[in-house]
């Protein structure tokens, strides 16, 4: 890591990070590749977080889906931990809840590659500040 | 100064800015009680963790009420120290204390003497409303002092005492909630913590939760055993209090009234510490000079300053907590000790006894000494040369069981020849007198001359540590004296970082000296009862024929009968000690 | 191979399912199917949409569209008119109350949702242990707005403006506080992060440090400069160690980009940060307990004055505030006082993050501007009490908060309502209760926490609350009587009057609210000897009825105390004297003859 001698500095990491967070420097096909995001707090760990996000990590992969499984901090449905969000391009992020590895597979055959929903969704309930 | 004026019961009260609710009600009659409060003022010590919620008073405009001790004035504030709602919480917390309190007062050795019971008499608390479980916790016992935590009150007075005044961190909360109580580190046994068995914690307890180990039916015991010898020694510092237990007022010299209650009680010889005490500045002013002219003369070898060893509770407080230190110190013994010494070897020769059947009591103003006289180095086949040592209020005890009117004895004196003294010795009981009288008696061996003014105001007083220099006829002689602990610490770390440079230091454990021991009548916080009874002492020294120890005759009797030379071989072998490292590393049982 | 061009997520929460979503949801299948949609259009049940006031909802996917108060009659006018024709049916649409316009497109509508994000705004956002996703989301752009644009004074200005009150309980203006501590005069002062979240069941600061520990950090910072402080310390309880974990690493992050440490951003100005474990001592959130205990002392408060602001860590002046107060901070800086001030109320701007939990729906963590009601939280947030059951109580405030009823549901939550309905904003933990909970029981269940965390400094606080809790045991047990309610409320109020900190201070406050609000559940349980929500096992009786008995003795083989007389075939009876409640007897009885009284 480089040091941030300046405000201009910070400016120039924010942008381009800010390229790499919207993920298309990433991909050859950005309009192809899956973004998964793990809950991954205290509460989502407990729940067994951990090895949905592992198995999100192998079977993407191994079922050839261009895709990127990061982990987060709570999502704050609590009550129906372990969760996930799944964007596909071209959609809106989805939240699943209650996933474990069962629930990942059909996430990922019906959902990711077939664009059929599956139980679990979870509505988000809240406005973040970017709409305020 | 900024003045504040505020209200309160409606009385306009005008007092320095910071001054406390506490503080301003005094200044116009209103005493509001307390209980976890203490504050020795002529020493700036003070307790007030605002725990105990007694002092707590109605401030307008504020939510809840205010602890009076730790509530500073404000403009304009009014205050009422007695309305319903105060009078009620008090009560209530009161009560609360008492319900978490063993009911043994009757049998309880703080009885008559317990600031909570005052208390509760003046508070006519009448009934427990809340009662419920009572928190237990194990008794310790250790050679001086006895934890009865049962009694505590978490009022703190005693963990300030001992880390704050004395830096001796022993004492301390422990555990949470309804079982917090104060107790040693890991919770050991004071036996096997560093405790210096100072016994100020003791001095400020307000109930019974630290009271000392009572030898009184030892004594008694041994008193009707026809078989003993029983010799009893006094040290200076209790006849300036022991009228303090009898009603006298605090600094009435009680000397003959004391002998002679000593007498009444059945010991066989009333002899008096103060002859030891000559001795030890024999002893330990010869070490002085015989270590002054060697540093003097540019011997390496020779450590300086040298340190006096009277105090037990400051030779376990560097024993434990300066170890590398342990050759600075005088080698000297305690009086205490030399006393038992002496007593069990010539005095017993004799009279032609055998030790075994000589039972030497010493009455402490010290718990300190209870400790001190157990130490395996002071016995001769498991005999200890002194057997008992028991303080001030103990000795006040058995004059009362022993059905003595005190104030109605005559006056007696000591008996001859282990009751014989000096004025030197009677300054021992408070802070630097054992320094005057070692320099009384070092300035005429060192220079030859005959010592016109023997009094030596600059190293009295009550400042915790105190410089000066004394002319030894044009060879500047410097001395520090130190009491309380934590002020020893600090000359200590002086000497040790190679800041000071003393040629002598005197030391006491106990703010005061011997006069403010562990083992003295309770000051319930009124520190002018210790500048009374230094003041006592002084009285007596001044008023005494003989000022210098090495002028006491029978002082040089004992050397040309006996022992010899000061520091000679035979003194070496009865009069002087060894030092131990007891910092042993923390053992958790 | 189905492949669906149209989704519709009809809210399958408790409160739409109760105005018949699950009607609504087999309607719109079997219209599909008369349609031959099957492979097309697919319906799937979701969970609550936070919105239940106009449930059911149905929501069309891609377009976004959002139907409100939708009955199971409308599923044929969806499918044949928007799924089919593409037009909206105009009367479901939401109407927005402020413009009356129909919303077409739900992204527009997210007033409609009760939560708004500050201080959770990167949780579940952004990864947390990668400092360049926190810097693309403005991360850093507040300290270095600071350091380079604003001078101190006009930052605490801005905090001042801002109108934000420490997230911690106590309430206090988050900027009059740093103004405090900057006018304190010393050679050393210390920024301090209180993360000894202690409430039962609260989480809050937790989240945020696992989720977006940078802007605490930031915050620090930017606080440090404010005061002119040059060390930062973060007392965490030893037992999150996932936060410690990100907050160490993100403190490595900012390290390395030199945003901690000497010179920051080129300004001169240095802060570093250190972590302090606490050994999860609930009094060591208090701000005094919580220095002594970093000090190296028992975890004990002390009578303030002195202030922390003027004498705190090693009796330097010491600026203390709580991790959610922190998070706050860089948005306020990045969108200004003004923005943050528009949010809440006029006494307590912007949100709150609560942690829901309780006999709710939707447990979980919320973040709400403040003023929203009690019922807006537990019936659209929380999706309402479990298994359809009556509310009887919220607890908010933590062990120590009030516990409040249904006549308060419509209260604006701030702090100073809660406070002046017998309870307090606390660090944000709500409990729900119901119809099923005997609030004497809860009451002792909090008084529980406070006596063994009571520090035992103070007499009230240390003996006190262990009486109260004697007392209320002896009411569960049914051997109360009036005089230990007199008793009850009269030891309350001295705790609360006499104690040294606010532990003791406000200790008593589930008691007096449960007094105060439930007093007949205390009457019943000390003159009827009864517990109504059958809780106090003491108090319950277990009967067989002799109507439904038919002599098997299968109670009577499996009571472990043999209470149970009977002969077979023949009506029994428990021995109330015996009996110990355990339950064993209603378990087994195959004829529902044992009840409970």
């Amino acid at each position: 890591m480089t040091t941030i001698k300046s405000l201009d500095d910070l400016r120039k990491i924010k942008s381009s990070v800010q390229s790499k967070l919207a993920l298309r420097e990433r991909s050859d096909h950005p309009d192809q590749l899956v973004q998964v995001r793990v809950a991954m707090a205290t509460c989502g760990i407990a729940s067994g977080a951990k090895i949905v996000m592992d198995y999100m990590m192998v079977e993407l992969e191994k079922r050839n889906i261009e895709s990127i499984v990061t982990q987060t901090g709570c999502m704050g449905y609590c009550y129906a931990e372990p969760t996930i969000e799944v964007t596909v391009p071209g959609k809106d992020p989805i939240v699943f809840g209650y996933v474990d590895t069962k629930k990942a597979d059909q996430i990922i055959e019906k959902y990711i590659k077939n664009g059929e929903l599956v139980e679990g969704i979870i509505p988000v309930n809240y406005e973040s500040i970017d709409e305020k | 100064m900024e003045m504040i004026k505020l209200t309160i019961d409606n009385k306009t009260v005008e007092v320095q800015k910071g001054a406390s609710i506490l503080d301003a009600a005094k200044t116009v009659g209103i005493n509001i009680p307390t209980l976890c409060y203490l504050h020795l003022h002529d020493l700036n010590i003070t307790n007030k963790p605002a725990g105990c919620r007694v002092c707590v008073v109605e401030v307008k405009g504020r939510r809840n009420l205010a602890p009076a001790c730790v509530t500073e004035c404000t403009e304009g504030m009014v205050v009422n120290t007695h309305n319903i709602r105060v009078l009620n919480s008090r009560k209530t917390v009161l009560e609360l204390i008492l319900s978490d309190h063993p009911t043994d007062c009757l049998i309880c050795s703080k009885s008559g003497n317990c600031d909570l019971q005052t208390l509760a008499q003046e508070m006519g608390i009448r009934q427990i409303r809340y009662q419920g479980e009572q928190s237990h916790y194990r008794e310790d016992t250790s050679p001086a002092i006895i934890r009865d935590v049962d009694k505590c009150i978490m009022c703190r007075r005693c963990e300030m005492m001992c880390n704050d005044v004395q830096t001796v961190g022993v004492l301390s909360a422990v555990n949470r909630g309804f079982m917090s109580v104060v107790a040693p580190a890991f919770e050991r046994n004071l036996d096997h913590s560093e405790c210096t068995y100072c016994g100020q914690c003791v001095a400020v307890c307000p109930t019974g939760a630290l009271t000392e180990v009572d030898h009184t039916n030892k004594v008694i015991r041994a008193l009707a055993d026809p078989s003993k010898t029983v010799i009893v020694q006094t040290a200076p510092a209790v006849r300036a209090a022991l009228g303090e237990e009898f009603g006298l007022e605090p600094g009435t010299l009680v000397t003959g009234k004391m002998v002679s209650a000593l007498k009444g009680l059945g010991f066989d010889y009333v002899f008096d510490t103060d002859f030891a005490a000559d001795l030890t500045i024999m002893e330990e002013g010869t070490e002085l000079l015989d270590r002054l002219s060697r540093f003097m003369n540019g011997d390496k070898t020779v450590k300086m300053p040298i340190l006096t060893s009277c105090c037990p509770g400051w030779v376990n407080f560097f024993e434990h907590q300066f170890p590398d230190m342990l050759d600075i110190p005088s080698t000297a013994r305690s009086p205490q000790q030399m006393f038992g010494s002496i007593a069990k070897t010539y005095f017993a020769e004799k009279l032609g006894i055998k030790r075994e059947n000589m039972v030497v009591v010493s009455i402490m103003p010290c718990l300190a000494k209870k400790y001190e006289c157990s130490r395996e180095e002071f016995k001769v086949d498991g005999n200890p040369d002194v057997d008992f040592a028991v303080s001030t209020r103990e000795l006040a005890h058995l004059i009362k069981q022993a059905n003595i009117d005190f104030n109605g004895l005559p006056e007696e004196d000591f008996d001859r020849p282990l009751g014989e003294s000096t004025g030197a010795s009677v300054i021992f009981g408070a802070t630097g007198g054992v320094i005057e009288a070692a320099t009384r008696t070092a300035y005429e061996v060192f220079t030859g001359k005959k010592l016109e003014k023997v009094d030596f105001e600059q190293l009295r007083g009550m400042e915790w540590i105190r410089r000066a220099e004394v002319d030894f006829d044009g060879t500047p002689i410097k001395i520090g004296i130190a009491h309380g602990l934590g002020n020893a610490r600090k000359l200590l770390e002086e000497i040790r970082d190679g800041k000071a440079d003393f040629h002598a230091i005197e030391i006491m454990a106990c703010p005061g000296g011997c006069i403010g021991g562990g083992g003295q009548p309770l000051h319930h916080g009124d520190s002018s009862i210790l500048k009374s009874r230094t003041a006592a002492l002084y009285r007596e020294d001044a008023g005494k024929p003989i000022r210098k120890s090495h002028e006491n005759p029978f002082i040089q009797k004992l050397y040309e009968e006996f022992l010899g030379k000061p520091c000679g071989h035979k003194s070496h072998h009865l009069l002087h000690t060894h030092y131990f490292d007891k910092s042993n590393p923390i053992e958790v049982d | 191979m189905a492949k669906f061009k149209i989704h519709l997520l009809v809210c399958g929460g408790t409160g739409c399912r109760a105005s018949e979503s699950e009607a609504l949801f087999h309607n719109l299948k079997a219209t599909i199917s008369e349609k031959g949609l099957e492979n097309e259009v697919q319906v799937i049940t979701t969970g609550c949409f936070g919105f239940c006031e106009k449930g059911p909802i149905v929501k069309v996917m891609p377009d976004n569209t959002f139907y409100t108060q939708v009955t199971p009659a409308d599923a044929i006018e969806i499918i044949e008119e928007h799924v089919i024709k593409g037009r909206k049916v105009q009367r479901l649409l939401y109407e927005n109350p402020e413009t009356k316009e129909k919303v077409v497109d739900s992204k527009k509508m997210g007033f409609y949702r009760k939560q708004l994000r500050i201080a959770l705004r990167n949780c579940g956002f952004i990864d947390p242990e990668n400092i360049d996703e926190y810097i693309g989301r403005d991360g850093y752009m507040a300290l270095g707005k600071c350091l380079t644009e604003l001078t101190p004074e006009q930052v605490i200005e801005i905090m001042k403006k801002s109108g934000l009150r420490g997230r911690g309980g106590g309430g206090f203006p988050a900027g009059l506080k740093w103004e405090i501590t900057r006018a304190s005069k010393a050679d050393q002062k210390y920024v301090v992060c209180n993360a000894d979240e202690g409430d039962p069941g609260a989480f809050m600061d937790r989240s945020i440090l696992e989720g977006d520990p940078h802007s605490v950090i930031e915050a620090m910072a930017i606080c440090g400069y404010c005061i002119d402080a040059s060390k930062g310390l973060v007392y965490i309880r030893a037992e999150y160690p996932l936060a410690i974990e990100r907050l160490k690493t993100a403190i490595k992050q900012a390290r390395e980009y030199g945003l901690l440490g000497e010179n920051v951003l080129g300004t001169g100005f240095s802060f570093d940060i250190e972590l302090r474990y606490g050994a999860g001592a609930f009094v060591c959130g208090e701000e005094t307990a919580l220095i002594h205990s970093m000090e190296g002392l028992r975890g004990e408060p002390t009578v303030k004055p002195p202030f922390p602001s003027v004498s705190g860590y090693l009796g330097k002046p010491t600026n203390v505030n709580n991790v959610e107060t922190f998070a706050n901070v860089p948005v306020i800086i990045n969108r200004g006082a003004e923005w943050f001030a528009s949010i809440g109320t006029e006494k307590s701007r912007g949100t709150k993050v609560f942690a829901l939990a309780g006999k709710i729906n939707n447990v979980g963590l919320i973040e709400v501007p403040m003023g929203i009601t009690l019922r807006e939280v537990i019936y659209e947030i929380g999706g309402g009490i479990k298994d359809g059951k009556e509310f009887k109580a919220v607890q908010t405030g933590g062990p120590s908060g009030g516990c409040l009823t249904q006549r308060h549901l419509d209260t604006p939550i701030d702090y100073d309502n809660l406070i002046a309905a017998g309870s307090m904003m606390g660090s944000g933990g709500m409990i729900v209760m119901d119809e099923d909970d005997c609030m004497v029981s809860i009451a002792k269940f909090y008084l529980d926490f406070t006596v063994e965390e009571s520090c035992g400094r103070c007499a009230p606080c240390r003996i006190g609350n262990k009486r109260l809790i004697e007392i209320l045991e002896k009411i569960c047990k049914g051997e109360g009587t009036m005089d230990d309610l007199d008793n009850l409320r009269n030891l309350s109020q001295v705790i609360k009057d006499t104690s040294l900190c606010g532990l003791g201070q406000t200790s008593p406050n589930p008691v007096l609210s449960t007094m105060e609000n439930f007093y007949e559940e205390y009457i019943a349980h000390v003159m009827d000897k009864k517990c109504p929500s059958g809780q106090c096992k003491s108090l319950l009786q277990y009967i067989i009825d002799a109507e439904n008995c038919v002599g098997c003795t299968a109670c009577a083989r499996n009571c472990p105390v043999n209470a149970i007389i009977g002969e077979r075939k023949g009506v029994h009876v428990i021995d109330q004297a015996v009996c110990i409640k355990c339950g064993a007897c209603m378990e087994k009885c195959k004829f529902n003859a044992v009840f409970i009284k």
